[in-house]
């Protein structure tokens, strides 16, 4: 499955394209499929998103998960600081990105 | 400590208004991010994993307590109550949000701070010593020849554009504790027949291609240090590589020109660029030198220092170092806690440090490229008081220079570059060596940890180095053994196939073992590795 994330302009936050909005949880990324170009184009040019980028993921029964670490790590936060990302009671939350 | 003049000031609030401007008008779409992108980053602000980063500079590391306060206050009320201390003696911020990056310059602002010039591809915050006007080998206090330097780069109409960006450091002892021949220019202040001068090492550098700077001149007489820098940097922005970013760093030139050549050139260059007039009167240079002046030591205080406790006297072996007045002593702040973040502090740590030094080291800071602190003048009788101050704020780390004082960039935990997660690595290390005993039997241990090919973490310096690597999708790690950024600069060697993250913990430690090993009397692990060869530690850590 394909993704869209970026970051939003203001807060410079993570966020995942759904299919109607953005939003700062990954397990509400909607597959784009061959549409990204088209969405991450009106996006970028609302201001909507900034740095837009389309990456592969795959679908679990947890919701899409990034192919790539890097991705996986923007998705959670940093795995050295558990207490700030969108995760933070989940002590095991880092397992997810590795 | 300089303070600003009416230009700096100037200068400085200008530029917050400038980019205030520049924010508002791409918040309204009146720019993209393609055309607001190098603005940005021309004010320090980077877009990283997580959020936007700014990258705060401290001139040569050196700052006082009402700056180092401010930095608190910007972690307080713009980040997230934390900020992390750089290799390039700077200060990042995490969790910056675009709408408030105008009014951060702006509380900077207020105690001479900015974030100018720390990215792009031009003359970077310069740095220095750390033990700068306190240490009993140097020849000379080398921050006003830095700051000399600070003000001829800023802004420079010449070199905002240069091919690459730029590092330069100046120091003034034979010991070398600023990695001074890793940078773009290394510049060593050295007497000769009573007279000031200066040493010239160009094209030194870490990243993709390591290379330790060559000589490139001996002695130019201090009366032509700015005409000289000059005449380096012409050279290289004449005939520096535009046209792949991989060979673009003045290394690469000096590399395939050839040092001789590339000196030769800078005296062709120099000839004209000294008929230009460009290096300060005297009277300037004085102005600037009078904001270095030694505090106001007292003459006479106590020399020793009462021992009977005994985790304060570790720390004082450890942590303190040797002064050149009489009656003082240089005390270095560690910050790698076993399992602690390399380089990072909290608000409530950083106003510990300010309040520190306001009260015991006439209100000066140093920022180390090693991430950590140094209060460069306590009397010694104010140690203990000190110690305790930093043993309640959790700052107490007796392990400077030890393995545990592991230099680590960001990573991928935070950097848009990184290929690999730096910080676990470090605290994984950290903690298999915990034992204090452990630690300091092995003695001077210099590990530095890179999550990609940039060296941030300086991994090619370090007596053992990591390198984070993407190896198919996965975090992978190269060893390398035999760096140094001191005055014996030398580029560690690689030592084959690569680990994973608990791999790498346990491949260091089969390497220490072989130390304790074939170590002789006090060798460091350093003189062991160079005296014994690559060979038997590959053979322990491969089989």
């Amino acid at each position: 499955m394909k993704l869209l994330t970026g970051n939003d302009l203001a807060s410079g936050a993570v966020t995942w394209w759904t299919g109607s909005g953005w939003s700062l949880h990954v397990e509400e990324a909607a597959d784009v499929g061959d549409q990204g170009d088209s969405i991450l184009a009106t996006e970028e040019a609302a201001r909507r998103v900034n740095a837009p980028y389309i990456i592969d993921a795959v679908s679990t029964p947890q919701g899409p998960r990034p192919a790539h670490i890097k991705d996986r790590v923007r998705a959670l936060g940093p795995t050295v600081r558990l207490d700030l990302t969108l995760k933070p009671a989940d002590p095991a939350a880092g397992n997810w990105v590795i | 400590m300089y303070k600003y003049d009416q230009y700096d000031q100037a200068i400085v609030d200008a530029r917050v208004d400038e980019f205030r401007d520049q924010v508002r008008r791409r918040m309204a779409g009146e720019m993209t991010e393609d055309q607001f992108k190098p603005l940005r980053l021309m004010n320090g602000l980077y877009l990283q994993l997580h959020a936007y980063m700014l990258r705060v500079a401290i001139p040569y590391g050196t700052l006082d307590s009402r700056q180092m306060r401010m930095l608190a206050h910007i972690a307080r009320k713009y980040d997230r109550d934390y900020g992390h201390f750089t290799t390039r003696q700077n200060i990042q911020y995490n969790w910056i949000k675009l709408e408030d990056a105008g009014d951060i310059l702006a509380d900077l602002a207020t105690v001479e701070m900015h974030a100018i010039q720390t990215s792009g591809n031009c003359i970077r915050n310069i740095s220095s010593d750390q033990y700068a006007g306190a240490a009993a080998d140097e020849i000379t206090d080398p921050r006003p020849w830095a700051e000399l330097l600070r003000q001829w780069s800023t802004f420079h109409p010449e070199f905002s554009y240069l091919p690459r960006k730029f590092k330069i450091a100046v120091i003034a002892a034979d010991e070398d504790r600023a990695a001074m021949r890793l940078h773009d220019i290394g510049i060593q202040l050295v007497e000769r027949d009573g007279k000031l001068g200066a040493a010239f090492y160009v094209g030194g550098g870490m990243g993709r291609t390591p290379m330790v700077a060559p000589l490139i001149k001996d002695f130019v007489p201090i009366e032509d240090f700015l005409s000289y820098s000059e005449a380096c940097l012409r050279v290289y922005n004449r005939y520096g590589r535009r046209d792949n970013i991989y060979k673009a760093r003045i290394k690469i030139l000096i590399h395939e020109l050839g040092a001789e050549k590339y000196a030769a050139e800078v005296e062709q260059e120099f000839a004209h660029v000294k008929s230009l007039g460009i290096d300060p009167p005297a009277a300037e240079l004085e102005r600037i030198a009078a904001f270095f002046a030694p505090p106001a030591f007292e003459a006479g205080i106590a020399d020793s220092v009462d021992r009977n406790d005994p985790d304060f006297a570790v720390w004082l072996d450890q942590n303190v170092k040797a002064h050149k007045q009489p009656g003082y002593a240089i005390v270095n702040i560690s910050l790698k806690k076993t399992g602690d973040i390399p380089g990072d502090a909290s608000s409530a740590q950083i106003d510990v440090m300010a309040d520190i030094a306001k009260d015991y080291s006439f209100d000066e800071l140093r920022v180390t490229h090693a991430q950590n602190i140094v209060l460069p003048h306590v009397a010694k009788r104010d140690l203990y008081a000190v110690w305790q101050k930093l043993v309640e704020a959790d700052l107490a780390a007796a392990n400077l220079d030890l393995i545990s004082d592991i230099i680590a960039c960001p990573g991928l935990d935070y950097c848009s570059l990184a290929n690999a997660r730096s910080i676990p690595v470090a605290q994984k290390i950290a903690k298999r060596f915990a034992d204090p005993v452990r630690q300091r039997d092995l003695g001077e241990l210099k590990l530095k940890i890179s999550g990609c090919i940039n060296a941030c973490g300086h991994h090619h310096a370090g007596h053992i180095g990591i390198l984070g690597v993407d190896k198919k999708g996965t975090e992978n790690y190269q060893l390398s053994l035999g760096g140094s950024g001191a005055e014996d600069t030398s580029i560690g060697k690689i030592t084959g196939p690569g680990f994973d993250e608990d791999g790498i913990v346990d491949a260091v430690e089969r390497v220490t073992d072989k130390f304790i090993q074939l170590r002789e009397g006090d060798e460091r692990f350093l003189d062991t590795y160079r005296r014994v060869g690559f060979d038997p530690f590959k053979e322990a850590i491969y089989g």
